[in-house]
């Protein structure tokens, strides 16, 4: 690595003296790339037969476009052509910088190869599973701005998960009760309480984040079963609340494809949306988001400028509580209607993920939960399409893709230096 | 070997006289390592865990009125709750029988803490482990006890390090969070055993619903009190259990090898500089933790339940993480820890039979027991006390 950065340094252009790690990475991944253009032609070609069809709009779209047809096997051949020269172009010199773009690109053709697979002989309705993917990928989109808004203050969020699950119950109860607009207010303010209590603990008694994170997370898990066999049980009244209608934006909900995918969606989809540009201009373009930007990164100095590093701290943290108690409420007055024990199956943490993945930067975050509400709804799909994958198999890849993420082999992103680390003032 | 052994002696050692604790040398010392490597004192290590419970049950209590439940009722509850858990030699065995496997998970999180990591991933180990188990349970026929019940153990226990292998290998090789890691491998986990208890490998015959085939009795671990009366399911397991949580104190007070780990978890950056490899010991400490918990998850298979479930960890995954912090991280803490919350378990099964009060406020007690460990000073301010102890204090953010 150095040995090329080094030597750019000196010439003033592009280097093509490769150091050993490099080489090393270029062939792995080149390596990778044929075992996929491999997968595709001798496991995905002998299965298929037929033509593969992708519906491209719905029955209610205002305009009407024809579903694609594209012969199955040939499709197959070409889309294994394409990888099998990307790999061999990584093998044999490597994209050097471009790496990890070539080889993201590479795996989203092996997708492509999957999707035309599984759909050779059936219709796959394309547009509607890009739209579940918008809706799939807000959870996470919230749960991972959650905790950009806590850790770019220094504060670590292990609890989102507790949060999303606090904030889905709260939000069906009193939506049962009292409509979901009020649902959706109570699971902000139970997202909020639940971040007071890790604002507490971290700032005031200073202790670790990560613990409070967990124990969040095995409260809420505990009382939202106790109460659901207690309460909802008992009353099934309570759990039965009305859900958001999507509402369709005149004009733009019109377009073909991207209208319905960004433009016919509940207001917790448009609340995402909203958040996520609030947040980029509140963090990058505002005083506040300055101190709280120096506060997660080097607290001692900002302290030394008078900013108060606890005020800041729980202003942040309560936020971004705030925003994971409304992530919750997608799960229950998003969708079903009703609350399940754990229901929010993991997607707290997989926020978490798409937080690493997106640099701690609203927008980088909110492109990583595409990546992963894709994932998610493309197994989905998978397994209504007569595929011989398990469906358990199929399942496992948000977690499969979270862990790639995490390892950083997608590249790795700096978190802010203060990150996790309690301040004391001296 | 006495040379590398650390000045601060192991706390449990019957030979060392625990060092004097002052307030000043509290404040020097903030840290939960600091303080897990000096010594227990009755204030950290005896009060303020009986007070963290006395004040999380008392919560418990109010919780369990709040939903909905007469005070009456709720202190019946709570009665049946003592009942289960210490009412009779039945109720006290079922204690020991949900403690065993708690003593091995509670293990597994206290030595990962040791060395500065958080191991999550109990819940996806013990699944992991409970599979080979079984697996090695039932597809060996006709061999003898003495070498079939060693030989289903140590499939558990290597079920369980492959496990702990995959976290451990990507902090060290990529710096990938353990926490992250483990939490994905668990869900991995569970989806992995519902796929193979329907395949015809593990599916018992005729069932269609996901339940493994039964072990052979030979893989079977012997019970410990059926000569007492029959129904006392208290097995072997818990002498494998007690025998974990000596070596883990011998090995991690005794050895150089103890001693790496926990000089990795006080400070990854000095253990580096003193020429010790950090990703070695991180990779060491995780395939350990990952065989502790599959150790657990075996042991349910192979003496209580006799074949694999979904679902069959139950949370136990998780508790391990209370036990290991209300036991400070120390081998016997953690074994006095993993009998309490066996009771609390036991006890919380007897409540919800004999009551209307559900099984799952036990959790809620068992995170607020966590919620008091880990900041004592709340607790401190609670009652009143003196001197406010030093915070929890484990992980290093996402960069270490």
């Amino acid at each position: 690595m150095t040995a090329a950065v080094e030597s750019y340094e000196v010439t003033g252009r592009k280097s093509k003296i490769l150091s050993r790690s490099q080489i090393r990475k270029a062939r792995i991944s080149g390596v990778a790339l044929f075992l996929m253009a491999a997968v595709i032609m001798l496991v995905l070609v002998p299965a298929v037969s037929g033509v593969s069809t992708f519906g491209i709009s719905t029955v209610t779209d205002f305009i009407q476009l024809s579903p694609i047809s594209v012969p199955s096997a040939g499709s197959l051949w070409i889309l294994a052509g394409v990888l099998a020269f990307l790999g061999a172009s990584q093998f044999m010199r490597g994209f050097q910088a471009k790496t990890t773009i070539f080889l993201g690109m590479g795996f989203g053709v092996f997708v492509l190869a999957m999707m035309v697979w599984a759909s050779a002989g059936q219709q796959f309705s394309l547009v509607s599973m890009l739209v579940a993917t918008v809706a799939r990928s807000t959870p996470i989109a919230l749960g991972a701005l959650s905790g950009i808004l806590c850790e770019r203050s220094g504060v670590v969020n292990i609890g989102i998960e507790g949060m999303l699950l606090g904030g889905a119950f709260t939000g069906v109860v009193m939506g049962s009760i009292l409509g979901g607009w009020i649902g959706l207010i109570a699971a902000t303010m139970t997202g909020g309480i639940l971040a007071l209590l890790l604002a507490v603990l971290s700032v005031n008694f200073r202790v670790d984040q990560i613990i409070i994170g967990v124990v969040i997370n095995i409260l809420v898990l505990g009382l939202t079963s106790f109460l659901t066999s207690q309460l909802l049980i008992k009353n099934p009244g309570l759990n039965d609340a009305p859900i958001f209608p999507a509402i369709k934006i005149p004009v733009l909900g019109d377009i073909p494809i991207i209208g319905p995918m960004f433009f016919n969606q509940t207001v917790i989809v448009y609340g995402m949306f909203l958040l996520v540009g609030l947040t980029t201009f509140f963090l990058f373009r505002t005083r506040w988001g300055l101190r709280t930007r120096s506060v997660g990164e080097n607290p001692k100095a900002a302290d030394s400028l008078g900013i108060s590093v606890a005020k800041v701290r729980y202003l942040s943290v309560i936020y971004g509580g705030m925003v994971g108690g409304f992530a919750g409420a997608w799960f229950t007055l998003g969708t079903v209607g009703r609350f399940d024990e754990g229901m929010t199956g993991g997607r707290g943490f997989i926020g978490l993920a798409a937080m690493i993945f997106g640099g701690w930067n609203p927008i980088g975050a909110f492109l990583a939960s595409l990546v992963f509400g894709f994932s998610d709804s493309l197994q989905q799909k998978f397994a209504v399409l007569d595929t011989p994958i398990p469906t358990e198999f199929l399942a496992m890849a948000p977690y499969l893709v979270t862990i790639i993420v995490v390892a950083g082999l997608v590249g790795r992103a700096r978190p802010p230096a203060a990150d996790g680390q309690p301040f004391e003032k001296q | 070997m006495s040379e590398q052994t650390p000045s601060t002696p192991g706390p449990s050692a019957p030979d060392a006289s625990p060092p004097v604790i002052t307030e000043e040398s509290l404040k020097q010392n903030r840290g939960f390592l600091q303080q897990l490597t000096t010594s227990v004192n009755w204030r950290a290590g005896i009060l303020i865990p009986f007070l963290s419970v006395v004040t999380a049950l008392l919560i418990g209590l109010v919780i369990i009125v709040l939903s909905g439940t007469p005070l009456s009722e709720a202190l019946e509850a709570y009665g049946a709750l003592l009942q289960g858990s210490v009412g009779s030699i039945k109720a006290i065995s079922e204690t020991l029988t949900a403690a065993t496997p708690l003593i091995l998970v509670g293990l597994s999180v206290a030595i990962a803490f040791r060395a500065g990591l958080f191991n999550i991933g109990g819940e996806g180990q013990m699944a992991i482990g409970g599979m080979f188990a079984v697996f090695v349970g039932f597809s060996f026929t006709g061999l003898p006890l003495i070498i079939h019940l060693p030989l289903a153990i140590v499939a558990g226990l290597i079920g369980g390090a492959i496990w702990g292998f995959v976290p451990g290998v990507l902090k060290a090789k990529t710096g990938a969070h353990e926490v992250i890691v483990t939490i994905m491998l668990n869900y991995i986990a569970i989806l992995l055993v519902g796929y193979l208890l329907k395949s015809s490998l593990f599916q018992r015959e005729g069932r269609s619903d996901p339940v493994s085939r039964t072990i052979e009795d030979s893989a079977a671990m012997p019970q410990l009190l059926d000569w007492i009366n029959p129904s006392m399911r208290i097995h072997f397991g818990l002498i494998i259990a007690l025998l974990a949580a000596v070596f883990i104190h011998w090995l991690l007070f005794r050895t150089t090898t103890g001693f790496e780990f926990r000089a990795v978890g006080a400070n990854p950056a000095a253990a580096r500089y003193a020429g010790m490899s950090v990703a070695r010991v991180y990779v060491m400490v995780m395939v350990i933790a990952g065989a502790l918990a599959g150790l657990a998850g075996g042991g349910q298979v192979l003496g209580v339940l006799e074949r694999v479930t979904p679902g069959f960890t139950a949370g136990v995954g998780f508790d391990g993480i209370a036990v290991a912090l209300l036991g400070r991280s120390n081998p016997a803490g953690v074994v006095a820890a993993a009998v309490l919350f066996g009771g609390l378990r036991a006890g919380g099964q007897q409540m919800q039979v004999s009551t209307d009060v559900g099984l799952d406020i036990i959790s809620v007690i068992q995170a607020l027991i966590i919620i008091f460990v880990a900041a004592p000073a709340l607790i401190s301010w609670i009652y009143r006390l003196k001197t406010p102890m030093a915070a929890t204090q484990i992980s290093k953010g996402w960069a270490s």
